[in-house]
């Protein structure tokens, strides 16, 4: 401390003039070009996604009434058919959406009944059983791998285990929703335990110290600590499946009127977007279709968003 | 006050018995058991998937042979199954998906990470979560029914301006309407951008803070501290990030089947219409049957190998980040 001290005295450190000012002009737009484009680069994703919503929320609200939650789904090719050829007596469209409404909330309800208590019960055999057993690191590998495999994948998969052996009785709801499930379940098993990770081991200490067996700790201390994050990892997976379309177009079947029975051909919201894009007179009922998905997918998204913020076990 | 072991009575020390047996053991077992079943069940959907389907396709591999990769489409009249330009038509779109969400997500992560203030990084992070929460058939719908006939415009004017420049010319040919390689590869970049910059923040966040600031009080700018400590730092990561990116592109169906044409083809031309594996299966699986069934099923049997093998290279690579982290 003194000899720095004296040595400063001594000889003064030399003035260097380090203001942003004096940088090298090169240097100087270079960083500027790097952080304009930094930020352009959120914009150029932000507004699409920001017109994507307008269109769907301006178009969609046109389209949705009081019927839309209730009237069957309108047979538009068949109008649009009938005043082409000058038909006078074309009962006005009823926009109506119900049957799609029943048929989304049918297949995503079985998938989260199948996919959810199965995936948190492998979630806790990874973390709490497993470990770092050799079985457990492949389990958790091809869980990963299972991630990564395309949506259409599972509704092909179902398509040829399920609707192809029953013939004209294979495409329903129960189909739409096992190929939900397949694609929800990895994604329950891999968000659940990074939850359960964070949960820390004194807890599970105490729990074992009190007598209690690896199954009642379990169930009793380490779910119970890390629920709101499994929980908001499950409306994550829930969310995403309610947008699928490619398994339930293979699987589901379709229809414009009310099922809901598990048995038998029925139709979703995504498939009704789908289906009606390119059918004449279909847009409004695309549009209106896509708002309430995406209202649905919305709620579920914020409601996890919100779930973490408030109650889920901090990150590391 | 010390008490020498050997003075101390020992049965009042000896605690209870703590056998392994008892009342409950069976219920832990059990539970046990159960949990892993739940985990194995994983394992058993994977290879049920790949059995079922190659078993399915069987009749098309075995009747078409080498040929099924080397014939350019299904050609149900003449009974000739084959799968090139659909698979050229996926690897084009998740291409031109990479190359543009590439650059545009390791901004916004870089934006994320070392520019952008605490309270607007919430912000970003919730707008991108958005975006990926968003279905893709609404993008579909979105690119076919707004999108579509400006960027017809948008195609039609590139191809004018490049008609005379000999490469360019054929690249950015005429434009049919909207509907092309480029359209897909445009709006399936923008789905995948928040899976690829959501790695991206997280491998970028292993960046040690000490390296960072050695850099920036060596005098270098941000771009220099970035290019200089960030990125050779992260590489690997980046590199996993783009391939889980890219697994995702290769299987994204619906907005690809709504916007890319439905029109099998192996041109050049970006503009042009043309079809990818998971858009045909979805398109022609339901009302398909015989040899033509076991041809599109044969389709998801090369998409699923494509898929899982770029999802196990990335995998491998994203796993440097955990090593990183716990070190």
């Amino acid at each position: 401390m003194m000899t720095t001290t004296l040595e400063r005295e001594q000889a003064p450190f030399p003035e260097f003039d380090l203001k942003a000012g004096r940088l090298a002009a090169g240097r100087k737009w270079r960083n500027r070009f790097a952080t304009v484009f930094m930020i352009g680069a959120f914009f150029v994703a932000a507004i699409p996604l920001f017109f994507v919503l307008l269109t769907v929320v301006t178009k969609g609200l046109s389209v949705i009434s009081a019927d839309w939650f209730t009237a069957d789904i309108p047979d538009v090719a068949s109008s649009v058919l009938a005043s082409k050829f000058g038909a006078t007596d074309v009962a006005p469209v009823v926009y109506g959406m119900a049957p799609a409404i029943v048929g989304t909330l049918l297949t995503t309800g079985l998938a989260t009944l199948i996919a959810v208590p199965l995936g948190i019960l492998g979630a806790i055999y990874l973390n709490e059983y497993g470990r770092q057993r050799r079985f457990a690191q492949v389990l958790r590998f091809f869980t990963d791998v299972m991630i990564g495999v395309p949506s259409v994948i599972m509704g092909v998969f179902l398509y040829a285990v399920w609707v192809v052996p029953r013939g004209v009785d294979g495409r329903s709801a129960v189909a739409g929703g096992l190929a939900l499930a397949c694609l929800m379940l990895p994604i329950v098993v891999r968000s659940t335990e990074e939850m359960l990770k964070l949960v820390p081991d004194h807890l599970r200490e105490a729990s074992l110290a009190l007598g209690s067996r690896t199954s009642r700790a379990t169930m009793t201390v380490v779910v119970p600590a890390a629920l709101p994050g499994i929980t908001s990892g499950c409306m994550l997976a829930i969310a995403r499946a309610a947008g699928e379309t490619a398994p339930l177009l293979l699987t589901i079947g379709s229809t414009r009127f009310l099922n809901a029975h598990f048995s038998g051909v029925n139709t979703a919201l995504s498939t009704q977007i789908f289906s009606n894009v390119t059918q004449p007179g279909g847009e409004p009922l695309a549009w209106g279709a896509a708002l309430t998905l995406i209202a649905l997918v919305l709620i579920f998204t914020l409601l996890a968003r919100f779930v973490t913020s408030r109650f889920a076990l901090a990150q590391s | 006050m010390t008490i020498s072991p050997t003075t101390a009575p020992q049965e009042t020390l000896t605690p209870a018995p703590l056998k392994g047996g008892g009342r409950r053991a069976p219920a832990d077992t059990g539970f046990r058991w159960l949990s892993f079943l739940a985990g194995f069940l994983v394992l058993a959907v994977l290879v049920g998937i790949i059995i079922s389907m190659t078993s399915k396709a069987w009749p098309a591999f075995s009747k078409m042979g080498f040929s099924y990769f080397t014939e350019e489409k299904i050609d149900q009249v003449n009974q000739i199954y084959g799968s090139k330009s659909y698979i050229y038509g996926t690897i084009v779109v998740s291409f031109l998906a990479v190359l543009f969400a590439v650059p545009i997500s390791l901004g916004i992560a870089l934006f994320v990470t070392e520019v952008a203030p605490q309270r607007l990084r919430w912000w970003i992070t919730t707008i991108m979560d958005l975006l990926a929460s968003v279905p893709s058939v609404v993008f579909g719908l979105w690119g076919f029914l707004i999108l579509r006939p400006h960027l017809n415009d948008i195609y039609n004017s590139i191809h004018a301006h490049v008609e005379s420049i000999p490469v360019l010319n054929t690249v950015f040919g005429p434009s049919g309407g909207g509907n092309s390689f480029m359209t897909a590869g445009l709006i399936v970049g923008l789905m995948i951008t928040p899976i690829i910059t959501s790695i991206a923040r997280e491998v970028f966040a292993t960046v040690p803070r000490n390296d960072k600031d050695g850099a920036l009080a060596l005098g270098a700018t941000r771009w220099e501290m970035i290019r200089g400590v960030v990125l050779p730092h992260s590489s690997g990561g980046i590199v996993g990030a783009v391939m889980l990116g890219l697994g995702r592109a290769m299987g994204e169906t619906i907005a690809i089947a709504l916007v890319i044409g439905a029109n099998p083809q192996i041109v050049s031309n970006l503009f042009a219409t043309g079809e990818a594996m998971p858009s045909v299966i979805v398109r022609n699986l339901p009302e398909s049957s015989g040899d033509f069934q076991a041809a599109l099923i044969g389709l998801g049997v090369v998409l699923m190998a494509l898929t899982v093998l770029v999802n196990i290279g990335a995998k491998l690579l994203v796993a440097r980040i955990d090593r990183l982290r716990g070190a």
